[in-house]
């Protein structure tokens, strides 16, 4: 159905290749994964299969796409509209109209179908992914996991014999993800289309997978086939998939299911011993509190009387879904949002009251979309600028950049960085003025499993140095490896406060994979498991 | 087909409707200063508008309206007092007065300011504020985006730019306020000019980003796929509708304007213009319909309540036109000396066909997914 052909990839002014002599083979109804660190080339490779590259992004395709039959040198994107739908990672940036029912409707209209057949065709598709009651709906109030069923309904409607997704589930909650993934399976089995899509958080995606294919990097080839089979000795791998490397599983388990069937006998060597993880340090001196704090806007109430006290030391993470409050009680404790009632001390002080230059000594925040705080032109003109806002010494933005990412080219555009580069350079430009409380909303949002674990090492080090840090998040994986301490918000308020692996094993939606395979032993990570293994030799 | 049975169930009117409705009672309110006619022509759109309005965004955009309109006759007032003496009639105040050079002669500043001036000023003022108001009851009553839906395809990609501009703005404000959060996050200040220059620039790179993510996506769904059409009939098309609209602005002026050329008692300027401009309107639109190869989507019908309300708006419209030709002072309320208003009743008749639409347009659908419970008839009896 999909077909590369030595295809090699060049933007306009680079003089790498982005993807060479790449050749792959995806057949008809089948869902392929693409994985790889980022910067690899995915996302590109994605972009090919409609013509996008090159034909909209520019730069040079040597080889050959073919998709059913059609090679896109000869048709651009909007010819190949009814055979690929191609939905992008931010959904929202991608809509055309205002409502869901238009949204349907827009991609069949472009290919003039007759006015019966787009009626029929919207009626099934919001019978298909659940969306007949959002029909009305603009598309603006609809939840993260909405959006994203709206955005892969509006390719469908045309009917695509390929469906191309871009990080489908990254920004979003785990049941919301779930409610994705399951229309996606959906898909594959009733309708026998063939899905192409690229996700990080492969403990999500992979046991729908029929297909993995693994890109490791330019000039290697790239690797397609079985998922077990692919993800062997695959750089990045999700929990599971490691834990049966550390076990010895065959075949590797992909899916929590497989792996519990086959971890009768690591449960049993685990009996007795006791997960090795650093303690909530409750007794530390007090770094923030918020108390009672009520945040309104509008008709909606997005905080009602939450409270959260926070001492040094910790790493704490707040769950829930989309909309629950997190990123207000975030930006309640870095004083961008005003409480209507409630107090907020951070450090001694009220930091909405704080001036801005005074700020970043009280509470730092890393926000969701992190580039927003980059501005200048060059990495090193980036640092200098921070020097001087945070009247630190020269060179001290610098110096921390290279701890947290080391290897940086410092006239490189900020811009062009990978997400953990850009990540690293944003922690840095906050933690130069060495601000108590470390604030992080979503903070691994398109971040491979090895940014990841730098991410990891850098929050530990930071509690261990007498930070506080406060993190905004779905991942529970992360918040397995590095949370002392997890609270649970829903509908502004705190549902569950406790030590992370009391909270996380209760709980169906947030237990790791580690968690729900050893059940009801409280293991959270395959590191604890390694270390315990270690211990016992 | 929409039939006579379904067309009156629960649905949104066409916005071509409504405001070819708005633009007839807009242009009754034009040939009239008397102040009962032009508060009874305010009052009877407010009411269709309470009667019919969605529970959308835009629908609370009448009262917006009358509070502009409310300005605009203060502005009025103000102009008066302090440019447009005449000096005649009853003097309530002298402003001291500005000698101007000859060159400015015609125009005087201060100097006496007299109630008969002031009336006069406050009755235009509330003709515009009127005016106001009509255009005000149709942007609330009108979906835009579905009025855009309507526009022939010759101007397609005019419509798609501007739809797309109206779902790019709230994004571009949410995201300005994003970055100025961001420079104090950053520890610069968030208040002042530096920060509004601060923010501009990455807010410019970031709409960019967000306008070829769009285009990206567009192209991916088949936007512009066209049939092929030879150069000169591109060219005859545009050179249609452009001619078609601008005579079609002068004709709709001249029309609304009643102190321009007449030729027979007969406006020169208006109908042979107007008319000349719709038809090279439809021209250029027939032809250039044939360059786009799409469809459209459940498309607003036409049927018989978009008949009455459009009827209803042209009939206030003639009536107020008739009272007019009838007797050139008849709707003039005297200003010199002041005295009350009469009510003539010809355009009282056209105020209430302006209200109509409050019975004639389909209700309002409520909406789905919404708290609304239907309450089964028999239970409601009860209740």
């Amino acid at each position: 159905m999909i077909r590369f052909e030595q295809v090699t990839v060049t933007y306009g002014g680079l003089d790498r290749p982005v993807l060479a002599d790449v050749d792959l083979h995806v057949p008809e109804g089948e869902l392929a994964l693409v994985v790889g660190p980022t910067g690899v080339g995915k996302s590109t490779l994605l972009r090919c299969v409609n013509g996008l590259v090159p034909h909209f992004s520019g730069g040079t395709l040597l080889g050959r796409v073919t998709v059913a039959g059609r090679d896109t040198r000869t048709h651009p994107p909007r010819e190949l509209a009814d055979v690929v739908g191609v939905v992008g990672q931010d959904p929202l940036a991608g809509f055309v109209t205002d409502v869901v029912e238009d949204e349907l409707a827009y991609g069949m209209e472009s290919l003039g179908l007759a006015p019966q057949v787009m009626r029929k065709r919207v009626e099934e598709t919001l019978d298909l992914l659940g969306l007949a009651d959002l029909r009305d709906r603009p598309l603006r109030t609809l939840s993260g996991g909405q959006r994203q069923r709206v955005a892969i309904g509006s390719v469908l409607t045309t009917h695509p014999q390929v469906l191309v997704l871009d990080e489908p589930t990254s920004a979003l909650d785990p049941a919301a993800a779930e409610e994705v993934l399951a229309a996606l399976q959906r898909l594959v089995h009733d309708l026998g289309l063939t899905v192409l899509l690229a996700e990080h958080r492969l403990e999500r995606v992979v046991q729908y997978a029929d297909r993995v294919v693994r890109l490791d990097g330019v000039g290697l080839p790239v690797v397609s086939g079985d998922p077990a089979r692919v993800l062997a000795h695959s750089v990045v791998a999700p929990p599971v998939v490691e834990l049966g490397r550390l076990a010895g599983w065959h075949p590797l388990p992909l899916s929590v299911r497989d792996a519990r069937r086959a971890a009768g006998p690591l449960r049993e060597r685990l009996v007795g011993r006791a997960p090795l993880r650093a303690v909530d340090p409750a007794d530390g001196p007090p770094v923030a509190a918020a108390r009672a704090l009520v945040v309104r806007y509008g008709d909606v109430v997005a905080l009602r009387g939450a409270s959260l006290a926070v001492t040094a030391g910790e790493v704490v993470a707040v769950m829930g879904r989309n909309g629950a409050g997190k990123s207000t009680l975030l930006n309640a404790l870095v004083g961008l949002t005003v409480p209507s009632a409630g107090v907020v001390r951070v450090a001694g002080a009220d930091p909405a009251q704080l001036p801005a230059r005074d700020l970043l000594r009280h509470a730092g925040l890393v926000p969701q979309e992190a580039a927003d705080l980059l501005t200048a032109e060059t990495v090193a003109a980036e640092c200098s600028a921070s020097d001087r806002d945070c009247r630190a010494a020269a060179g001290a933005t610098r110096t921390l950049l290279d701890r947290l990412a080391p290897g940086i080219d410092g006239t490189s555009h900020p811009r062009d960085l990978s997400e953990g580069q850009r990540l690293a350079l944003v922690l840095a430009l906050v933690l130069v003025a060495e601000p108590p409380l470390l604030l992080l909303d979503e903070p691994t949002r398109g971040l491979d499993y090895t940014a990841k674990a730098r991410l990891v090492g850098v929050l530990r080090s930071l509690a261990a140095q007498g930070h506080a840090v406060v993190m905004a998040t779905h991942d529970v994986e992360l918040v397995a490896e590095v949370a002392t301490r997890t609270v649970v918000m829903a509908e502004g308020e705190i549902v569950a406060d406790g030590p992370t692996a009391e909270v996380l094993v209760a709980s169906p939606a947030f237990a790791p994979q580690v968690a729900k395979v050893l059940a009801p032993e409280p293991w959270l990570t395959v590191g604890e498991v390694a270390a315990a293994l270690e211990v016992a030799g | 087909m929409t039939s006579l049975r379904t067309a009156f169930l629960p649905r949104a009117l066409h916005p071509g409707a409504w405001w070819l409705w708005a633009i007839g009672l807009a242009t009754a309110a034009s040939r009239t200063t008397n102040p009962v006619l032009l508060l009874l022509l305010v009052a009877a759109a407010g009411y269709v508008v309470a009667a019919r309005r969605t529970p959308a965004p835009w629908s609370r955009s009448y009262a917006a309206f009358l509070r502009l309109g409310l300005i605009v006759i203060a502005l009025r007032m103000a102009l008066q007092v302090l440019f447009g003496s005449t000096g005649a009639g009853h003097v309530l105040v002298t402003l001291p007065e500005l000698p101007l050079p000859s060159w400015a002669a015609g125009v005087s500043l201060g100097g006496p300011v007299t109630a008969e001036d002031l009336l006069a000023a406050t009755y235009e003022g509330l003709r515009l504020a009127t005016i106001l108001a009509c255009v005000g009851a149709a942007n609330s009553l009108a979906n835009p985006s579905r009025l855009l839906r309507v526009v022939p395809g010759a101007l397609y990609e005019v419509g798609v730019a501007v739809v797309v501009a109206m779902t790019l703005a709230p994004q571009l404000v949410t995201e300005a306020g994003r970055l100025r959060q961001a420079r104090r996050l950053r520890g610069r200040p968030d208040r002042g000019l530096r920060s509004v220059v601060g923010v501009a620039l990455p807010l410019l790179e970031s709409s960019l980003d967000r306008s070829l993510q769009l285009a990206a996506a567009m192209d991916s769904r088949g936007y512009g796929r066209t049939a092929g059409v030879p150069r000169a009939t591109r060219r005859l098309t545009g050179a249609l509708v452009l001619l078609g609209l601008t005579g079609a602005a002068l004709g709709s002026f001249g029309l609304l304007d009643g102190g321009s050329p007449q030729l027979a008692g007969l406006p020169l300027l208006g109908w042979p213009l107007l008319l000349g401009g719709m038809a090279a309107e439809v021209a250029g639109f027939t032809l250039g319909g044939r360059r786009v190869g799409r469809s459209r989507y459940r498309p607003d019908p036409w049927a018989l309540p978009e008949w009455l309300v459009t009827a209803a708006g042209v009939g206030t419209a003639v009536t107020f036109l008739a009272a007019v030709a009838a007797d050139p002072t008849s709707l003039a309320a005297p200003v010199a000396p002041p005295a009350w208003p009469g009510l003539p009743l010809l355009p009282l008749v056209g105020i209430l066909l302006a209200l109509v639409p409050a019975w004639a347009a389909p209700p309002v659908p409520t909406a789905r997914g919404s708290a609304a419970v239907r309450v089964p008839a028999s239970e409601r009896v009860a209740a």
